[in-house]
């Protein structure tokens, strides 16, 4: 016999990922999902929006590793609440994982929180968390090519930041092929290249996410 | 690698099924997945032939179809096939274009053995 079922592989990740969003909407929340490779920069990403956006807003980060509390503890050392989520070896985070995080966070006092996703370009991308955007970081010396090696990564991010624009001289990164192959996956996300440790271009994204957390 | 997580879920949801329709075993599974996931045919396989086993669903055939991205124009209204790598519209060349297919992952439908199947032959 045959029963047809049409349901949606993911349903208990995205219901949960879509209670998720209804608490961030009430109480103004806005949520970015960072997605990158491991030593791309992204725990220097989030030090330096800290630093950019902190006057204005009340800020916590959510670090998802597969093991260790190290980057949560650069993050708590700025006076920035932090929470660590290990997963124990899972390549990316799920929805019931971030909802565990997110409870023990008080969502009335936060205007954004900070996600730092597990360091992979793959499996990340098929998992709603609830955020209002998925941010990618590529880092210089990973090379122009990526997103013709992972092109899922690329789709599904909202904005793409170009991190480590400082060592371009020393690679051989071509900038237009890059530009032009992201604009190809995802036409309407924009480049941010910036130099995270140095500020370098930092405001400009800082600014783009500032505008949405503000309308959020 | 997240194959494992997506077919646990698969596996869950179809022997539910299969459980409540008071199947004996599950004879097929059918799935669509978009080519635009980062879900690889072979490792969902593998994944279910690993997982499946003393479960309803031990034996059954995974039948995967995959589904090709398609996208509208926002600018023309042009609907168009792609690839992974092109979501230009190629009529009018616009940016603003919206995906509205190839990022499936359902489990579209399952065979089942009944015990009245039999009686019925």
């Amino acid at each position: 016999m045959k029963i047809d079922l049409h349901k949606p592989i993911l349903e208990k990740n995205d219901a949960l990922a879509a209670d998720l969003r209804r608490r961030f909407a009430e109480h103004h929340v806005y949520v970015v999902d960072l997605l990158a490779s491991p030593g791309s920069g992204k725990t220097s990403t989030i030090l330096a929006t800290i630093d950019a956006l902190r006057d204005e807003f009340n800020i916590a980060v959510i670090e998802g590793d597969i093991a260790s509390s190290v980057d949560a503890e650069k993050i708590k050392a700025q006076g920035i609440p932090a929470v660590q989520i290990n997963t124990g070896g899972a390549c990316h985070l799920e929805s019931a994982m971030l909802k565990r995080a997110v409870d023990v966070l008080d969502l009335a006092r936060l205007d954004l929180i900070i996600v730092e996703n597990v360091g992979n370009l793959v499996c990340p991308t098929d998992f709603d968390l609830g955020e209002n955007a998925k941010v990618m970081i590529l880092s210089v010396p990973e090379g122009d090519d990526k997103p013709l090696k992972y092109p899922g990564v690329f789709q599904v991010s909202d904005a793409v930041i170009l991190n480590k624009v400082d060592t371009m001289p020393v690679f051989d990164f071509d900038r237009d092929a890059f530009e032009s192959a992201v604009r190809d996956l995802n036409p309407k996300a924009p480049i941010f290249p910036i130099a995270a440790t140095k500020g370098q271009g930092v405001e400009e994204w800082a600014s783009w996410l500032a505008e949405r957390v503000r309308e959020a | 690698m997240h194959e494992m997580g997506i077919i646990s879920g698969v596996l869950d949801a179809v022997n539910a099924s299969a459980a409540d329709a008071g199947a004996e075993r599950v004879l097929a599974v059918n799935l669509r997945v978009g080519r635009m996931t980062e879900a690889i045919e072979d490792a969902l396989h593998f994944a279910f032939e690993a997982l499946s086993e003393g479960t309803l669903s031990e034996g059954a055939e995974l039948v995967i179809q995959m589904v090709e991205p398609r996208s509208l124009c926002l600018a023309c209204g042009n609907e168009f096939d792609h690839d992974r790598f092109h979501r230009i519209c190629p009529a009018c060349g616009s940016y603003e274009t919206s995906l509205v297919a190839g990022r499936e992952l359902e489990i579209a439908s399952i065979e089942v053995d009944l015990p009245d199947d039999d009686e019925q032959e």
